[in-house]
């Protein structure tokens, strides 16, 4: 990871010093153990403040919707890279398409599940090979990497950004650590009613805070359903049918676009699980359509088009 | 006057208390968020978690409030208020940031000019049991934002953990109120020394490091100050900083209405979403996230202290730990002080 730092350090500056870029977005240490922070480098000298560790969980794309007139060089890893070749294929960047930085990524921590395996505060976390040395003031421990991963990096199969203009680090043999996405394997084993129920208990924490949509670079919609007031959607209190319409419909606006990079419940405050229904949708998608969002540069969502070899076995 | 009370009673007390009142503290509907909530059951209530993710604000000024239903039955129409709150409240376990933060946005609430019956009525009928924090966070700064983690103010009574047992302050007549429960007994005079030591070591831990004092006199210099040209970049517009904020008290009026019968509801609203100063016209006088950050942050530290007296901040830290994109408010501070900005080893990110 130090070597991927370096040359991703060494890239960003070769970019801005030649003026290929104007900004490139990244990730850097800042305040807090366990996190990163985005940070927007415009000289050459800014590109020593660039890190790449197992904490970079922004998916950076989601900032180039603020930053389209300018040409920017983007850092990504494999599910990022897959997010901005979908919204080039919604034609969102007709004057400069990101140049992408992507980095092989090695899948990242789960900060909230390290955070429940220690007893204090955590002041510090380090990497160091698969282990992480997690310290507190009155602890220190060391602790197995990949037992700590998000549920979306233990599934995912797309660490390598093979859309990327610059690759940083070897591409890996892509294989899933689990079978499925753990979460969605015991959401498909419930029955409807406890399907709902499940789905019901997560959305009663919701606070309509908005982070998951704000996280989200597919979430781009110049007005947002839930905040349109002609027609008026949905009401803006938390009443459990107004949290089940926001979350569906977040869900299915998602179908087809979603990268299942898990963004979106990695920026929840109240820990809702998220993935479970994107990814749930994702795998419908790719049952049904055998589409799986930004493989191919130039193939079209399949919800946005119609084929009449398409299946229809839904309709009765 | 000062009790004590022992762990092993501490449920027994909790019940004891719902007897007579209804009982509201934190509980933890999953390990990890923290939220203030009526008590079924003295079981639930858990304060593991120093700084829970929804403010105690939410017990004066809830999320979602219904201010007043109506019905039509021909011409004919009705209308309930329901401001009224029928039985007296306890708030327990709430810490020494967020009551000073209920006595901030007291000021806006039971003003001069106007009165909030909702906020007063249950500010009125609540008596507040605060808890002191022996083990502040290193995201807390409440010392620098005018408070301590031992602050009695605006508590009725104060909770200190002595480990076996807590050390317990009635502050005030609301607070004498308690004195003859059957739970509490006499101090000994250890455990004075005792709590001294605690806040000594609490003090200590959060330091005076974060400048706020007097920041409302450089942020005036500051309206088109290049600094939110940048410190708005990152931000990405969600409102988990104003919403989780114990001093945010920003709402949004809104009619639910379906036939003949309706409801009008407050909600929470935050000053970062776009919508929220979108014109009936389709003018936007704040159309970025540049002058949205900077309004959040203008509020609390200049035009909240030039007319209240104090920053809206009480340094809680919650905007630090649940913002998904680690915007860091002391850094923001810091660096809009000037003394400081110009010994800033690093810069604003």
């Amino acid at each position: 990871m130090a070597m991927i730092q370096k040359k991703l350090r060494e890239k960003t500056k070769e970019l801005l010093a030649k003026k290929e870029v104007d900004l490139v977005i990244g990730f850097s240490d800042w305040t807090l153990p366990l996190r990163t922070t985005p940070i927007f480098i415009r000289t050459p000298e800014g590109a020593e403040h660039l890190v790449w560790n197992s904490f970079c969980e922004n998916n950076l794309a989601a900032y180039l919707h603020k930053f389209s007139r300018l040409k920017v060089g983007v850092v990504v890893k494999g599910c990022d890279a897959r997010s901005v070749v979908a919204l080039n294929l919604e034609k969102r960047f007709p004057n400069h398409p990101p140049l992408l930085i992507g980095v092989v990524c090695q899948r990242l921590v789960d900060r909230k599940k390290v955070k429940k395996a220690v007893k204090g505060e955590i002041l510090q976390a380090v990497e160091q090979g698969d282990l992480l040395l997690v310290k507190g003031e009155n602890f220190e421990v060391s602790l197995k990497r990949d037992d700590f991963l998000y549920p979306s990096c233990q599934s995912c199969t797309h660490r390598t950004p093979h859309q990327a203009h610059i690759l940083i680090g070897d591409p890996v043999e892509e294989v899933s650590l689990v079978e499925t996405h753990p979460e969605v394997g015991e959401f498909e084993r419930k029955s409807p009613e406890e399907r709902w129920d499940f789905f019901e208990k997560e959305t009663s924490r919701c606070l309509r805070c908005y982070a998951c949509r704000e996280a989200c670079p597919m979430c781009y919609c110049g007005e947002c359903f839930v905040d349109s007031s002609r027609p008026k959607w949905i009401e803006k209190s938390l009443s459990p049918s107004d949290l089940a319409f926001y979350h569906i419909v977040r869900a299915y606006h998602q179908t087809g676009r979603c990268s299942g990079c898990g963004a979106c419940e990695r920026a929840c405050p109240m820990d809702i699980r998220l993935t479970y229904l994107t990814q749930k949708l994702n795998q419908e998608v790719k049952d049904l359509y055998g589409f799986e969002t930004g493989i191919q540069p130039e193939a079209a969502p399949p919800l946005s088009t119609f084929d009449p070899e398409d299946q229809q076995g839904f309709i009765k | 006057m000062k009790l004590k009370l022992d762990k092993k009673n501490f449920e027994d007390f909790l019940k004891s208390l719902m007897e007579e009142y209804d009982l509201y503290a934190p509980v933890q509907p999953v390990e990890g968020v923290s939220v203030f909530k009526k008590i079924e059951q003295p079981s639930e209530v858990n304060l593991t978690q120093l700084v829970p993710q929804k403010p105690a604000k939410d017990i004066f000024f809830p999320q979602s409030e219904v201010m007043f239903c109506y019905e039509m039955a021909g011409k004919q129409s009705r209308m309930n208020s329901m401001e009224e709150i029928k039985r007296e409240r306890i708030l327990f376990g709430a810490r020494p940031c967020d009551i000073e933060a209920i006595s901030i946005i007291e000021k806006i609430f039971v003003g001069e000019e106007y009165t909030d019956v909702y906020f007063l009525e249950k500010r009125r009928k609540t008596t507040i049991i605060g808890l002191g924090c022996n083990h502040p966070l290193s995201t807390c700064f409440c010392s620098s934002a005018g408070g301590d983690p031992f602050l009695r103010a605006g508590s009725d009574l104060f909770f200190i953990d002595l480990g076996e047992t807590y050390f317990v302050e009635l502050l005030t007549e609301k607070g004498a109120a308690l004195r003859k429960n059957r739970f509490f007994k006499e101090v000994d005079p250890n455990d004075l020394t005792l709590v001294k030591e605690l806040e000594g070591k609490a003090f200590e831990k959060v330091g005076y490091s974060i400048p706020v004092e007097g920041i409302e006199k450089r942020l005036d210099l500051m309206t088109e100050s290049s600094f939110w040209d940048r410190v708005h970049e990152k931000c990405i517009g969600c409102a988990v900083c104003t919403y989780l904020c114990p001093t945010c008290h920003c709402f949004d009026m809104v009619d639910e209405a379906l036939n003949n019968k309706g409801q009008r509801v407050r909600n929470w609203d935050s000053c970062l979403f776009p919508i929220y100063s979108l014109e009936t016209s389709g003018h936007n006088p704040r159309p970025t996230g540049r002058e949205r950050t900077r309004q959040r942050l203008m509020h609390k530290f200049n035009y909240f202290p030039k007319n209240f007296g104090r920053v809206a901040c009480v340094g809680c830290g919650r905007c630090i730990l649940y913002c998904p994109v680690q915007f860091d408010i002391r850094e923001a501070l810091l660096y809009a002080s000037a003394k400081r900005a110009k010994g800033l080893k690093r810069k604003f990110r």
